[in-house]
């Protein structure tokens, strides 16, 4: 659900899911916390947009490039 | 001696210990994840062992794993490296349950250190100078706010349970505070698996400055003068150097035997190391005490040409500082060491991946501490660091210049390097001049988006 992918940056795994189906994200906010070579690495949003779609589950291992949430553009 | 060791760790440590241990003539005894399998320093170990798969609490963490092998390999000792087991004290005990030595300070040592406000409580009990800080944070946020407000502004939250940098959360006023807490609890609770926390003064452009320490098992403490550990990023050191650059030698020095004869009083038994930051002012202050061999520890071993890793084993092993040491340590030159880590040089994020080239800079002057070789694949289980590339020369100005030519030299393909911004760091004036301090490595950022931009 959505057009909008919202990409992975790097691999790692992945630590924390902040948000959910039908949130409201503004471009930049932190969706998705990675966890890779002991750091934390935040995946945001690319544009505002709402929620479709989250791809992954906590402690999912994640590729650089791999899309792991979609949004859906505002109306 | 040991007849034989367990090195219960990896990469550029793993390889560092091996080294030691073949020294004096002790089997080393190697373990590795299945992300390590086939690591070019395994091939110096007499066994090899695996311990499970690659993310560190199923293998270099799982003390049942590392304990087994201890038990298979019949090896009389335990060397824990620095990071995942060595300041933990339930593993040392184990280690002497099932017989054998852990190379390290006894475990109520790692006990009484590893909790950092209790340290800190030690500490000036023993007339240590303190800067502000506060006991374990409350629970309620008006309890936190007088805390925070007794301590002083900007203020720095770290974790109890904490060392090595990690999980540390500066606030600059009360506004950012509850998020800085809120922040500091959530990491410290992945970190080090208790959510407590405490404050400290943020001291601004303060240096790090650590005392390295030796003890024995039949009460002796010597210190091996100090380390300045100022460049930073993310709170984890980048550049060292010994000795500390423009400190009255006098002072650092009385210093650091007065720290010694502290610890000489309270009985510490292995090798250690005492981080302090000196301040503006010249004044200095306790942060911690790590009870374990450091990365850094390779500048130290230049100046003073005292194989430090050789000279833990030794003291573990029973023997006195009176044959481990010269009755005087003769310092010689400066020697600078820079951490060269798989990461953007600008964002610091980590950047994993195949080493298609991997060539270290090769010259008799120049030391390089690293596991790993061209082909082998950095993975996002374990930190970035790639080699630590060492510089011993008559002076600082020299070691600086053969430092930066090394780093030059220095071939990496197929993950992204730091080495671009140890560079920048090394060529501002505040660093040539000596004038470091912790902020730095961050004043390097802000001009290089500059240049970018414009």
């Amino acid at each position: 659900m959505g057009d909008i992918e919202v990409k992975s940056q790097m691999s790692g795994s992945v630590w924390k899911i902040l948000s959910k189906v039908g949130d409201r994200v503004n471009e930049d906010d932190v969706m998705i916390i990675l966890e890779s070579m002991k750091m934390e690495i935040p995946i945001t949003a690319p544009e505002d947009g709402i929620v479709g779609a989250v791809l992954v589950k906590e402690g999912q291992a994640v590729g650089e490039g791999d899309v792991v949430a979609r949004l859906v553009e505002l109306g | 001696m040991f007849r034989k060791v367990l090195v219960a760790n990896r990469g550029a440590v793993a390889s560092r210990v091996i080294r030691a241990l073949r020294s004096l003539h002790v089997q080393p005894v190697a373990v590795y994840s299945d992300a390590d399998a086939g690591a070019p320093y395994l091939a110096e170990a007499d066994e090899c062992f695996a311990i499970g798969p690659g993310p560190a609490r199923e293998s270099y963490l799982n003390q049942d794993a590392v304990l087994h092998v201890l038990k298979s390999s019949g090896a009389d000792a335990v060397h824990p490296g620095y990071g995942f087991l060595a300041e933990n004290p339930f593993f040392a005990r184990r280690v002497q349950a099932a017989g054998a030595q852990f190379i390290g300070p006894s475990s109520k040592w790692l006990e009484a250190m590893g909790q950092k406000t209790a340290a800190r409580e030690l500490m000036a009990r023993h007339g240590m100078p303190m800067a502000p800080g506060s006991s374990v944070l409350a629970s309620d946020d008006e309890a936190i706010l007088s805390q925070a407000r007794a301590v002083g502004f900007p203020i720095l939250v770290k974790p109890v349970g904490g060392g090595g940098g990690i999980g540390m959360i500066s606030a600059a006023d009360e506004r950012a505070l509850e998020a800085a807490v809120e922040k500091a609890r959530s990491l410290a609770q992945r970190a080090f698996a208790t959510t407590d926390i405490y404050f400290e003064r943020l001291l601004e452009e303060s240096r790090h400055i650590e005392f390295q320490i030796l003890g024995d098992q039949h009460g002796g403490v010597r210190h091996i003068f100090e380390r300045d550990c100022s460049v930073q990023r993310r709170h984890q050191k980048l550049i060292e150097e010994a000795p500390a650059p423009l400190v009255d030698r006098a002072t650092t020095v009385g210093l650091a035997d007065r720290l010694a004869s502290i610890l000489q009083k309270l009985g510490y038994d292995n090798i250690g190391t005492i981080e302090m930051l000196r301040d503006k002012d010249g004044s200095f202050s306790f942060l911690e005490m790590n009870t374990r061999l450091q990365v850094e520890h390779a500048v130290t071993e230049a100046i003073t040409s005292i194989d430090l890793v050789v000279a833990q084993i030794r003291a573990a092993a029973g023997e006195r500082l009176g044959s481990i040491l010269p009755a005087v340590i003769e310092r010689c030159g400066h020697a600078i060491e820079a951490r060269v880590c798989a990461e953007d040089p600008w964002t610091h994020y980590p950047s994993p991946g195949m080493l298609q080239t991997f060539r270290p800079p090769l010259a008799p002057d120049v030391r390089i501490e690293s596991g790993y070789a061209e082909g082998r694949t950095i993975t996002t289980y374990y930190d970035s660091l790639l080699a630590k590339v060492i510089i011993h020369a008559p002076t600082r100005e020299q070691a600086i210049d053969k430092l930066d030519r090394a780093l030059g030299d220095f071939a990496v393909e197929g993950v992204k390097t730091n080495i671009e911004f140890l560079r920048a760091v090394l060529g501002t004036a505040a660093f040539r001049s000596g004038a470091v301090h912790t902020s730095l490595g961050s004043t390097v950022l802000p001009s290089r988006r500059k240049m970018e931009n414009g």
